[in-house]
């Protein structure tokens, strides 16, 4: 069983039903036992960070999420869900975060605005993955070059080692960090077409603590 | 970098695709769910449905069918039509819209881009603008938003129109233009040009795609992210296979 942490963010529709597509289990869940009992979680959202934290803070999650990472569950974390991952965020404001990760999130139109280019921000539509770590397991079905879907206006920098494939938008925008246990893609596998439902299903079937 | 995006649009009345349709020996495709699969396998980016569903008792219709559309289809999928509140908003994306367009819901009352953009994200927001060429007596022209599906000049000026929406929040502009709207001609690509100089938002063009190389040009055109059309692909003149290829060929990044 799959829970997908529901903090009352975002849309989970399409998420569960892709989920269901890869026959994977799922519960849209906020309760702590279900949370625990769940062999991996998923840690969607959209939206900005620093209400997106303050939710998890008071409904208790962001402990449980921390300890469920050092207990050494798998979690993935979904375009904000992956920016949550990280030490902390600009946006609107300094914000911690989950600390699961190292690195920051910053606002993507200042970067590219920096490197001289007229690109809109969102990062918004299909753009294609570069494999920094080709044997990520989320990428065993996969092919560099495959589009996903995108959209975020802040990205996340200085991550080192979790860079495991990213998307080229005139600066390098990590699109998929991974470490350990630990994933988080920037695009949304969900909305990605086969090429996203694969990275799900990779991630669904993926070994799971204490199997 | 990003591609440019290729999105078939599907009018909707009572849970069936009603413009159109001329696929041979193939009348179940009017079923929105079959044919969102056939678009979805033939490499379209994005889907839009309208929903022209003539009175509100049917309105459920339009939202079970999207329901079944986003259950197996997991690309965007965009909602227009008749939506003028925020529980319009509410009904749709509960039902697995991504995204909601807004078109004369937002002439009578401008708000409710910022509201909507407040409460889902500006992502979720696209304003969908309606215009049309006005010529002054003294020969300068200019382009007015229609309202009423194209039927009343609003008076407003549509570069003016595009500039508030972005302004307001909305994420997204679908340019449609009257002029060149089945003509099958190309786009109009003064239209285009003079809103996509004007705003930062993606704009998706809609309106005249008669052949392959009239999508060349629009992409040809800085700053227009999507090309929107129904006919050429619902009557099958061209497959958005054979549409990308021609694309790629031709330096234009499609995802294939």
């Amino acid at each position: 069983m799959i829970a997908v942490i529901d903090y009352g963010l975002g849309n989970l529709f399409s998420l569960s039903s892709s989920l269901k597509a890869v026959g994977a289990k799922a519960v849209i869940t906020a309760d702590p036992a279900q949370i625990r009992a769940a062999r991996r979680l998923i840690l969607p959202g959209v939206g900005a960070f620093g209400d997106a934290m303050a939710r998890l803070d008071s409904s208790g999650l962001t402990g449980l999420i921390r300890e469920q990472a050092r207990q050494g569950k798998p979690l993935l974390g979904i375009c904000l869900g992956m920016q949550l991952l990280f030490q902390s965020s600009r946006e609107f404001g300094l914000h911690q975060g989950l600390g699961l990760l190292q690195g920051d999130v910053a606002p993507l139109a200042v970067a590219v605005a920096k490197a001289g280019l007229a690109l809109k921000t969102p990062h918004m539509g299909w753009n294609s993955l570069l494999f920094q770590r080709p044997d990520c397991p989320l990428l065993h079905e996969s092919h560099e070059g495959e589009y996903m879907y995108f959209v975020h206006s802040y990205y996340v920098r200085n991550c080192g080692e979790s860079l495991t494939a990213s998307a080229d938008y005139g600066i390098m925008v990590p699109a998929l960090v991974w470490q350990g246990h630990i994933y988080g893609c920037q695009f949304h596998p969900e909305k990605s077409g086969a090429a996203g439902l694969r990275i799900l299903q990779a991630f669904a079937t993926g070994e799971a603590a204490g199997q | 970098m990003i591609a440019k995006r290729i999105i078939p649009c599907l009018d909707i009345r009572d849970g069936r695709v009603v413009k159109g349709l001329r696929f041979q020996g193939l009348r179940e495709l009017d079923d929105p769910v079959r044919l969102a699969r056939f678009y979805n396998e033939a490499g379209a980016d994005e889907l839009v449905f309208y929903d022209i569903t003539a009175s509100f008792e049917e309105r459920p219709l339009f939202t079970d069918m999207l329901r079944r559309v986003a259950s197996e289809i997991f690309i965007p999928l965009t909602v227009g039509g008749r939506v003028n509140s925020l529980a319009d908003f509410d009904r749709v994306l509960k039902a697995g819209a991504d995204k909601v367009s807004v078109n004369s819901g937002a002439l009578l009352r401008p708000q409710l881009i910022a509201e909507a953009a407040e409460k889902y994200g500006s992502q979720c927001v696209v304003l969908s603008l309606d215009a049309a060429r006005f010529s002054r007596a003294e020969g300068a022209e200019e382009f007015h938003v229609f309202a009423k599906g194209g039927r009343e000049d609003t008076g407003r000026d549509a570069i003016a129109w595009a500039q508030e929406g972005e302004r307001l929040g909305a994420g997204e502009l679908v340019i449609n233009s009257i002029d060149t709207d089945g003509v099958r001609g190309g786009f109009d690509l003064p239209l285009l040009k003079a809103i996509a100089e004007r705003v930062g938002i993606p704009v998706i063009a809609s309106g005249g795609a008669g052949r392959k190389e009239d999508f060349l040009s629009l992409f040809q055109l800085p700053g227009v992210d999507a090309g929107l059309a129904a006919s050429i692909f619902h009557l099958r003149e061209l497959s958005i296979g054979d549409l990308k290829q021609y694309l790629q060929q031709n330096g234009v990044e499609v995802r294939l």
